[in-house]
């Protein structure tokens, strides 16, 4: 249904300039969620940034007196084994995971995003390489190569970021690869060259740009399990040590305690943990729905 | 088909090469003396240089990685230092127990995603296909030991319905005589329906977690490809000539719709095996996981380097079945082949 | 296995032979959109009588597709018939039970539609396709399903039908799949066929071959077809009588040979004038009202003593076999047997003059847009020779190619305007962009530049600020057209400029390219498959098969006296209008 409206000398078509807007205001409309997501990266956002300096609670302080309280007012998540305030821990722990799951995002962004968009659009052997990279490290259950990297390379939260970063790699090595590819041979690519444009600056100028809306959607999808997997490793001893607040950790601190009832110490830091990954992935979701409403799901 | 199966073979060579070469430079990338790590806290200088000799540190990197490859090749996969046993006979004990709760909770997934994504995407916009985006939001947010603990709260300290989360077999029975070494077909084959039931009410609440884990993905995906063939040309082409709506969706949606949802099984699996790893820490399962995640905390390194190429070598194998799989269904990939 | 007949199949089989098949009377559909209720097809009547032929003629956007979707009721969710009747042999489809409706669809009336390769299951053997119709409504048992099948392929003309019958879709062409998808329809002898833009995507020669055995297949039978097609020609050459729409309403209901010569409706003496046909000028399509207001057309330029552009020998090769390349490569064994090659181009040698235009025409496959890529230094040659203004730029890479400044004077109009746009550039950004790069002095100027080029294609300067997906498809196309000739080029490629335009805007985007080599001087390589386009535009056409030129020559010596077999087919496939 387009496009008749021309008439032999093209008199004007009326078109919103405000469209982008529109539908965005018409998405949060349809799927009132993504709204509700945004209001949470907000929070979480703040969480991360001042969280540490309001908390009622020092979150490294114990208590032995105090131990294993329940929910109060004084305590609102209760006390862990040592007797140190759970919400106090929880609000600080944001900063350490977020900063964690942004850190390699941007690292794998970096790298693997720049990477798919070489393979994609030059094909021939930088595709080879790359592919045989992506690959080989797909070639592993991921959870498990992020358990052997930290292993070897040492205990510490710098190799949970590699880790999580080198396991996230092949995801946009493919999304980047895949949308490359589709706009190499797109006519306003060939139309750059003809207008005297270098591969490099048509990779910079006219396909970057485009991609990049996908690789935002992609971006929130992967902040999510970054997240998770960044607390699974230290659910198993890995890189976050006590007393450190960290939601993985805190969880793990809690387990014990499941089956002799004491459940508000796993559960509130696991909750804040599947908050935050909600968020990202309705996020996400969203954005996906703003960049290409054909592909909803 | 044969010629599809031997072609995906050849495929899975350079996978393998790849695995193999990382799991080596995993070993070399040590920080500090890998020898003083494999000799463990415990050891004295004396010590380190026999392990550095008998581990042929002293040697180039590519006579090492000549060592590590002939090693693999003898099945040897080294000695752990925690329990004296070799890596090997551990993780050929340990494995079964991993399969089967790996499998159980794949199968318990699939029987309850496809269906509810099938349904979501005929019945678009309805209740059902709400509650399908809710579970399938909601299910890859869940951390997987998170629901583990929960369940355990609720199902174990709350309601009591289920045993407490202590291994494969409550003590007072013992396994079946091992067969497949999964406790479930092992006491059917025996016949000891008590047994069974036992280890069934055992694997239940972790095969559960690691449903509710894998859910979420192929629920969506389903629904996702579900709705795209509904959409297609040729669903509108069997529409128009009168077909009905079960021999349009089964025959003609559904088969086709499958190919991405098989697709999806190789990340699912890639998931499933990580999250097997939480999942075994949780219900103090006695499978491979557990036993890497033991030997972690004590600076072992020999069985999490076994269990690291165990589980690539398992993923490896699983994605040619799914490739096999994939060519059953798409006559397009069998006959290309 | 023979079901009972319902209620209404008696009543369908037992109806007046005076009334007529399908009576469409005040139909109305309506679509939910993210902008609110839209009307594609409002009030509108049409009736089919028993046998007879119909079509229904309309560009984009008129709901002629909708129509034919309201008649089956297969609507997607969001559309719905809002108002008016349905009557297939007297009994109201609107209100019919759907599962009394789905024993309708293809025992009573049946369907083919455009983009046949993707209307059948891809993972299906074509055979058993045609066996779930014929199963579905019991036309058989199963026993004699299959034999059945195949003398349903027998019947469409696929050669060896024993051996089809297992075929997959992918391993047929797209004409071959065109009559699978005609058995399917046909199978259970349904007294309506409606065919959606049945050869849309087909060569010419296909398209023939698959009009002439739909018109005769349901001539034998005695049925009656509704052909939906954007193709006032081929309406005219295969039906009885005409239906015309425009944005949703029927504007016009004709006898086939009236409606070419005597048009009664502003809007179909549009559509009619811009039809490209044997005997008319490039002015001759535009509107009455401004074809009088034209200059006199095209004037042939005297050919200059070098031509601009020499081809000589040019070849193309591609590996034949590349699937699964990479992994061979980098680990597998060496290939043993060298991969046989591929000619996309054959040794072609051709040149085109100075301001002179030259169609380079041929069907899908036979290597014309692999030349032009060459000559458009996109792709590398494997052999021969391109000599432009007395340089061989063959010799140069393609890759080397976009920054050098001969890049100026060699640019190119893409067939897909909406492709060809980057879709985060304004239109004035796209235009500019060629200037940016390869102009040289006029940087501080550009704004003007580009509003002195919209002016020139005729665009409003007012879009210029606008996004591509902001403009309609023939704006695009303009743009497209003032980016190509913003930095004055010797030559423009032309590939299949129009072929994704409606006619009317085909008619003034052609007409637009005459006055500007007029204008400016140019010389256009004009790749097209449509030789009615062709023959407005060039001076010279070449005729391309499988890689090789099989003939070229002056427009109308080949159009009037073809030499060549192939040409001759190509020309007399063109549908021909009773005119």
């Amino acid at each position: 249904m387009t496009d008749i409206s021309l008439s032999p000398h093209g008199t004007a078509v009326k078109a919103p300039s405000n469209s982008i807007v529109r539908h965005a205001r018409y998405v949060i409309a349809e799927n009132p969620v993504t709204g509700l997501a945004f209001g949470l990266f907000i929070l979480i956002a703040l969480c991360a940034l001042i969280g540490p300096s309001i908390v009622p609670h020092d979150p490294l302080a114990s208590d032995t007196s105090a131990a294993l309280a329940a929910p109060s007012l004084k305590h609102w998540f209760g006390t862990d084994q040592l007797g140190r305030d759970i919400f106090s821990r929880v609000i600080a722990a944001t900063r350490l995971d977020f900063t964690i799951a942004i850190t390699s995002v941007i690292l794998v962004f970096a790298m693997g995003g720049f990477a798919g968009i070489a393979a994609g659009f030059f094909g021939g052997w930088t595709d080879r390489i790359v592919g045989r990279i992506s690959d080989t490290i797909m070639a592993f259950p991921l959870f498990v190569l992020a358990m052997g990297i930290v292993a070897a390379l040492g205990n510490t939260v710098t190799n949970i970021v590699l880790a999580t970063a080198i396991i996230n790699f092949p995801l946009y090595v493919r999304v980047a690869r895949a949308e490359a590819n589709v706009r190499r041979d797109a006519g306003f690519v060939q139309a750059a060259r003809l207008s005297g444009n270098g591969d490099f600056r048509i990779l910079l100028m006219h396909i970057l740009p485009n991609i990049m809306p996908i690789m935002m959607v992609q971006i929130s999808l992967t902040m999510g399990y970054a997240i998770l997997n960044a607390a699974g490793l230290s659910f198993i001893g890995l890189g976050v040590r006590p007393p450190t607040p960290e939601w993985g950790i805190m969880v793990a601190e809690g387990a014990g305690n499941i089956i002799s009832g004491e459940w508000w110490i796993a559960l509130f830091p696991g909750a804040a943990l599947m908050i935050a990954v909600f968020c990202f992935n309705l996020l996400g979701d969203g954005l996906r729905d703003l960049v290409d409403p054909q592909r909803r799901t | 088909m044969l010629t599809l199966i031997s072609k995906r073979m050849m495929l899975v060579i350079p996978n393998l090469i790849g695995v193999v070469i990382i799991t080596f430079l995993l070993t070399r990338a040590l920080p500090g003396d890998p020898a003083a790590y494999f000799a463990g806290p415990a050891a004295d200088k004396q010590a380190i240089e026999q392990i550095r000799v008998k581990l042929g540190l002293d040697k180039p990197l590519i006579i090492q990685f000549g060592g590590y490859v002939a090693d693999l090749g003898h099945l040897d996969l080294g000695t752990s230092l925690t329990t004296g046993q070799p890596v090997l006979t551990e993780l050929k004990n340990r494995l079964p127990a991993s399969a089967e709760l790996t499998l159980f909770g794949l199968i318990l997934s699939v029987a309850i995603a496809v269906p509810l994504g099938i349904l979501a995407a005929v019945k678009q916009d309805s209740w059902i296909d709400h509650s399908c985006r809710v579970v399938a939001t909601a299910g890859v947010s869940l951390p997987v030991f998170f629901t583990g603990l929960l369940l355990v709260y609720v199902f174990y300290f709350l309601l009591g319905w289920s045993p407490a989360p202590l291994g494969r077999l409550d003590v007072f029975f013992s396994p079946p005589p091992q067969i497949t070494g999964f406790y479930l077909i092992d006491s059917l084959l025996n016949r000891d329906l008590a047994t069974f039931r036992a280890a069934l009410s055992q694997l239940l609440m972790p095969g559960l977690t690691l449903c509710i884990f894998s859910l979420a993905p192929i629920a969506r995906i389903t629904r996702a490809s579900m709705l795209a063939v509904l959409a297609s040309d040729f669903v509108r082409t069997a529409r128009a000539s009168g077909l009905d709506s079960r021999t349009v969706i089964l025959t003609y949606a559904f088969r086709n719709a499958m190919l991405p949802v098989v697709t999806t099984l190789g990340m699912v699996f890639s998931f499933l095996l990580g999250a097997n790893v939480l999942v075994e820490k949780v219900f103090a399962w006695p499978g491979i996981g557990s036993y890497a995640v033991e030997a972690l905390i004590s600076s072992d390194f020999a069985p999490v380097q076994g269990f690291v190429l165990t589980m690539a070598i398992l993923y490896v194998v699983l994605n040619l079945l799914i490739d096999v799989l994939y060519g059953v269904i798409d006559p397009r990939v069998r006959l290309e082949a | 296995m023979a079901k009972k007949p319902t209620k209404t199949e008696k009543l369908l089989r037992n109806s007046d032979k005076s009334l007529p098949l399908l009576d469409v009377r005040d139909l109305t559909v309506e679509f939910a959109t993210r902008r609110g209720v839209v009307r594609a097809v409002q009030h509108i009547n049409i009736s089919i009588a028993k046998g007879e032929s119909l079509a229904i003629v309309g560009e984009s956007g008129s709901g002629k597709s909708v129509t034919s979707y309201a008649v089956m009721r297969i609507l997607d969710r969001a559309g719905r018939i809002a108002d008016g009747t349905v009557m297939f042999s007297g009994v109201d489809l609107c209100t019919m039970p759907e599962n009394e409706m789905r024993e309708l669809r293809g025992r009573e009336m049946s369907m083919i539609f455009q983009s046949p390769r993707l209307a059948l299951n891809p993972i299906r053997k074509i055979g058993r396709q045609i066996e779930d119709v014929l199963l579905q409504h019991a036309q058989v048992d199963s026993a004699q399903a299959s034999e059945k099948a195949i003398e349903m392929l027998e019947h469409v003309r696929i050669a060896r039908p024993r051996e089809r019958y297992h075929a997959y879709p992918f391993e047929l062409s797209g004409g071959m799949c065109q009559r699978v998808v005609i058995a399917l329809a046909l199978a259970c002898k349904p007294q309506l066929l409606i065919a959606d833009e049945p050869t849309t995507g087909l060569d010419v020669t296909t398209q023939k071959a698959v009009m002439d055995l739909t018109v005769n297949l349901t001539r034998e039978r005695g049925m009656s077809m509704i052909l939906i097609t954007h193709d006032l020609g081929l309406a005219a050459a295969y039906c009885d009588r005409v239906v015309v729409m425009e944005k949703g309403h029927v504007v016009e209901t004709a006898q086939a040979e009236t409606i070419f010569r005597a048009p009664s409706h502003r809007y179909t003496r549009k559509l009619m004038r811009a039809t490209p046909r044997p005997g008319v000028t490039l002015r001759d399509l535009l509107p009455e009202e401004e074809a009088t207001s034209a200059k006199p057309t095209r004037h042939t330029n005297g050919r200059a003593a070098s031509p601009l552009l020499v081809v000589e020998k040019l070849m193309k090769e591609y590996p034949r076999n590349d699937a699964g390349g990479s992994l061979k490569k980098l680990f597998g064994p060496k290939p043993t047997v060298k991969p046989e090659n591929f000619r996309a181009v054959d040794g072609i040698s051709f040149t085109v003059g100075r301001g002179e235009s030259v169609g380079l025409v041929g069907e899908s496959g036979c290597g014309k847009s692999t030349t032009s890529m060459m000559v458009m230094r996109l792709i590398d040659k494997t052999s021969g020779a391109i000599v432009f203004d007395g340089e061989d730029i063959g010799k140069i890479p393609a890759r080397k190619f976009a920054t050098l400044p001969l890049r100026k004077r060699i640019q190119m109009v893409f067939q897909d305007p909406t492709d060809s746009l980057n879709p985060r550039f304004t239109a004035a950004r796209a235009i500019a962009d060629p200037i940016l790069r390869l102009g040289n002095g006029e940087r501080a100027f550009v704004r003007e530049r580009c509003e002195d080029l919209a002016r020139q294609v005729g665009l409003p300067v007012e879009l210029l600020d606008r996004f591509p997906h902001q403009l309609s498809g023939g704006q695009k196309a303009r743009v497209g057209i003032a980016r190509a000739i913003a930095l004055k080029p010797d030559l423009i490629i032309l590939d299949e400029p129009t072929a994704a335009l409606d006619v009317s805007v085909q008619a003034v985007v052609l007409n637009l390219l005459q006055d500007l080599k007029d204008s400016l001087g140019m010389s256009y390589l004009f790749v097209s498959h449509d030789l009615n386009v062709v023959r407005l535009l060039c001076d010279r056409v070449i005729v391309m098969q499988a890689g090789q030129i099989v003939e070229q020559g002056l427009t109308e010596q080949v159009l009037v006296a073809p030499q060549a077999v192939y040409t001759r087919d190509l020309l007399t496939a063109i549908p021909h209008p009773p005119l």
